[in-house]
């Protein structure tokens, strides 16, 4: 199935820069009431949303997010992005990896705080979701490859605290009354993107960015410490009162929300995506989605939870490094001739031995049986 | 030449009335004192004169201490009738600091080994000239010893005692410290104090705070009152606070600690206590400002930092009711949205470009504008209204404009400023207003040295005269 990303219903808004850290708002006119962050992400602190006990509604629990739901007090992860029918529903959720900590780790968290996984596990399950491993046990394929799918294999990502700017960049972000989203730019590469149905949720939210994990070119890109430009506003001096000011600066928006949708988050918004349902409930569909892995450009992948007409109600991106891109690649091809090598070297235009070199060079190797490389080799 | 420094000047004064070399919203405390200390070596470097004129200034006493210290300091290059000025602003502003920060001041002094005979003779001067010695004494009692033997000055009567020796003495014929001896051993002796010294011997006997707070209560200054009403109401103690006299900004900060829904229970109390205020800060001025359009920032940066809670926004909510005083009629546009300005508080991002637009839509005879200057959504579009605004609807500059900004700008050496059609001045508090916003015709219309330097020594005659 390929899907585009449909921001309809999302406005873009004025972005807030700071260092090389541009943030930009998404806010939406009708918030989203269907579908809410689970009750269990804002535990005590009920004021924030307000339960109506009639109207039934579906809540999500984002990927990695850390709770704890059983009587015995283990915190518990969630493994990939998941919905519940009921927010009252405090069974745990069914993907979940029960973390062990030692007593003093566990002890110093902050047990009223959002918390989530410490990344490099997250990203690890992240891609391995997405890769499901070879389905067909072709000859080639090491046992561990089949019995394990792609895992592990550690995924170079950063946390946001790691990210040179973001964090004061977040912390001095100005967050809009009606926002539910943000597009995340390092040194105007757009690094990720995030959306959630609703503002309070988003409120709730904003301060895990930088528990999130982003790439390692953002990493880098950060690490320059280029300042962005800010964009500032320029009006036209042909105005002959106050109303043609108004528009002139109304003019401005729009422009500034066109440039932004059509060009800086044109390789996000505009590519199609391979995704695979994961679960749907009520009118919500969650999704995990592929990009085409075009090598050498912007490749992003991510989670989605859509309504009905297929408009986006939360989504969280991923973006991918060049190593990661080429990877991906591989795998896709792999993926899409049944993980036999032949064909796919056949459909690549080279020989088995060059896929396997090729396998090789991006670290995927330990998947094939070490007997069958040296045949290869031989060969 | 006198083009740039009157400009030098103009962002000095800024400076010094909003910067306190503590954290802001935007930056941290280190970048605000590096750049502030900078400015001020620039400064005394380029125009001692008219640094230390900006003493007569309603700058803060933060900045006052450190021009001050900077005087002192650099006291060899300063001719003998630069010194002579020099002395009298001192001694004049010093009477009017609170002595904490005098004495602070004397010890940055003693720290950084300033002790010319100048030094020692405006110390020797200010402890001489105090009330109540054996009040600062037993109040100040660190501050005051070391600034006497700093300033080489032997003290007179029990003072001496009190100060430099050691804890043999039997009883002292002053009250104060004679309740003070006591007050080690017996209960009811720690009540004679200052409240901060008695904190002190209240943990000592181990006396309950409720007790203690209900009993030292007469003792308590206005704001030792203020500030101890949320741990006297956890203890069920009820120190009473006269909201009536408190100064304007003062009170605005104080309802901005409330939580919102307090605020609204206590709405009329409130809301007559800052108005009463108001009337006094407006005085003979009320109602003379005829049609006042302002713009009020309360996006998430007015919550200022840690070390200045919500400051921003508690100038922005004291310039609304003054201004309400002020104003014959008056609009007041927070750029939330909100109207209710009792229950204000910092959220959101700052549209000052839009709220300008709906502010000079009221066709004001006055525009006011009190924000940080972060205007983020989008960037600079205030800047490009103001500017074409000037431009091209309101040539003749019908309508007075006038930026007031409370934050200083470590990195701009400045306040932030909007546009350059519009003055900015730095705000310290909303009684000020109107001072500073006749001051704003310098910054607006590229001031000659002369008539500012004329306005110097103006208020420097008058600060000296009044003392």
């Amino acid at each position: 199935m390929t899907v585009e990303l449909d921001l309809t219903g999302l406005t873009t808004r004025a972005a807030q820069v700071w260092g090389g850290v541009r943030l930009v708002p998404l806010t939406r006119d009708e918030p989203i009431t269907g579908l809410r962050l689970h009750a269990r992400a804002y535990r005590d602190d009920p004021g924030v949303v307000e339960l109506d006990r009639r109207t039934h509604y579906v809540s999500y629990i984002p990927h990695g997010f850390v709770a704890t739901w059983t009587d015995d007090d283990s915190p518990v992860a969630t493994y990939g992005t998941q919905l519940k029918r009921d927010a009252d529903d405090a069974g745990p959720p069914e993907h979940g990896m029960k973390l062990r900590f030692r007593r003093r780790m566990a002890r110093r968290v902050d047990r009223n705080r959002l918390r989530f996984l410490p990344l490099h596990i997250a990203v690890e399950g992240y891609l391995a979701l997405h890769f499901g491993g070879p389905l067909i046990v072709w000859d080639e394929w090491s046992e561990h490859a089949i019995r394990h799918g792609l895992s592990p294999r550690v995924e170079e990502a950063y946390s946001g605290a790691e990210v040179e700017g973001l964090v004061d960049a977040l912390k001095h972000f100005e967050i809009h009354p009606s926002q539910c989203g943000v597009l995340v730019y390092v040194a105007d590469a757009l690094a990720a993107a995030f959306v959630v149905p609703h503002p309070d949720d988003y409120r709730a939210l904003h301060a895990t960015l930088v528990q999130d994990m982003y790439g390692e070119l953002v990493h880098q890109y950060a690490t320059m410490r280029a300042a962005a430009p800010r964009f500032d506003v320029r009006l036209t001096d042909d105005v002959a009162s106050l109303a043609d000011l108004r528009a002139a600066a109304a003019r401005e928006q729009a422009e500034w929300a066109r440039f932004h949708d059509l060009t800086m988050a044109e390789a996000l918004l505009g590519e199609t995506y391979s995704a695979r349902r994961v679960y749907r409930m009520g009118d919500y569909t969650l999704s995990r989605f592929l990009p085409t892995f075009r090598l050498k450009e912007e490749n992003h992948i991510g989670e989605l939870i859509t309504d009905r007409d297929g408009r986006t109600a939360y989504l969280k991106t991923f973006r991918l490094s060049e190593a990661q891109t080429r990877r991906g690649y591989l795998l896709s091809k792999l993926a899409a001739h049944d993980w036999h090598l032949a064909t796919t070297a056949t459909a690549l235009g080279i020989t088995v031995r060059q896929l396997d070199a090729r396998l090789q060079r991006v670290g995927l190797g330990a998947l094939l049986r070490e007997d069958v490389r040296a045949r290869y080799r031989a060969a | 030449m006198d083009a740039i420094a009157a400009d030098d000047m103009l962002l000095f004064i800024n400076a010094a009335t909003t910067s306190t070399s503590q954290r802001e919203f935007h930056g941290g405390a280190d970048e605000q004192r590096l750049s502030l200390d900078f400015l001020h070596d620039y400064v005394i470097g380029n125009y001692r004169d008219l640094y230390a004129a900006a003493l007569a200034l309603d700058i803060n006493d933060h900045n006052a201490a450190l021009i001050v210290r900077k005087l002192l300091e650099t006291t060899g290059d300063a001719t003998a009738g630069q010194r002579r000025v020099e002395g009298a602003l001192i001694a004049r502003r010093l009477r009017v600091l609170p002595p904490q920060r005098v004495y602070d001041l004397f010890r940055a002094l003693r720290r950084a080994k300033v002790n010319n005979r100048r030094t020692r003779a405006i110390i020797r001067e200010w402890v001489a000239g105090r009330p109540d010695p054996a009040f600062d004494a037993v109040k100040y009692r660190t501050g005051l010893k070391r600034a006497l033997r700093h300033a080489h000055v032997a003290p007179d009567g029990e003072l001496g005692p009190f100060l430099f020796t050691t804890r043999d003495h039997r009883r002292y014929d002053t009250p104060l410290l004679e309740t003070w001896r006591r007050a080690h051993y017996e209960k009811a002796s720690v009540y004679g104090l200052p409240y901060t010294v008695a904190e002190g011997f209240a943990a000592k006997h181990g006396i309950d705070r409720a007790t203690f707070l209900k009993r030292i209560e007469p003792r308590m200054t206005r704001l030792e009152r203020l500030r101890v009403q949320e741990s006297a109401r956890r203890g069920n103690a009820a120190v009473a606070v006269d909201l009536g006299q408190m100064p304007l900004t003062r009170l605005a900060s104080y309802v901005l600690s409330l939580p919102v829904a307090e605020r609204a229970e206590r709405r009329d109390e409130l809301t007559g206590a800052l108005r009463a205020a108001a009337v006094r800060a407006a005085g003979r001025a009320a109602g003379g400002w005829g049609r006042v359009a302002a713009v009020l920032d309360d996006s998430f940066s007015a919550s200022g930092s840690a070390q200045k809670r919500r400051r921003p926004l508690a100038v922005a909510l004291a310039c609304h009711y003054l201004l309400a005083e002020l104003a014959a009629e008056y609009v007041p546009l927070w750029t939330s949205g909100r109207t209710d300005a009792l229950l204000a508080y910092p959220f959101g991002m700052t549209p000052l470009g839009e709220r300008v637009l709906d502010a000079l839509e009221h066709a004001p005879d006055r525009l006011l504008i009190v924000s940080d200057g972060w205007d983020n959504a989008p960037y600079g579009l205030a800047a490009e209204v103001l500017r074409v605004w000037r431009a091209k609807l309101d040539p003749a500059r019908r309508v007075a404009a006038v930026h007031l900004n409370p934050v200083y700008d470590a990195a701009d050496f400045d306040v932030k400023r909007l546009a350059r059609a519009v003055p900015t001045v730095g705000v310290r508090d909303a009684e000020d207003v109107p001072a500073l916003v006749e001051f704003a015709r310098f910054i607006e219309g590229g001031t000659a040295f002369a008539d500012l330097r004329a306005h110097f020594d103006e208020r420097v005659s008058r600060f000296l005269e009044e003392g």
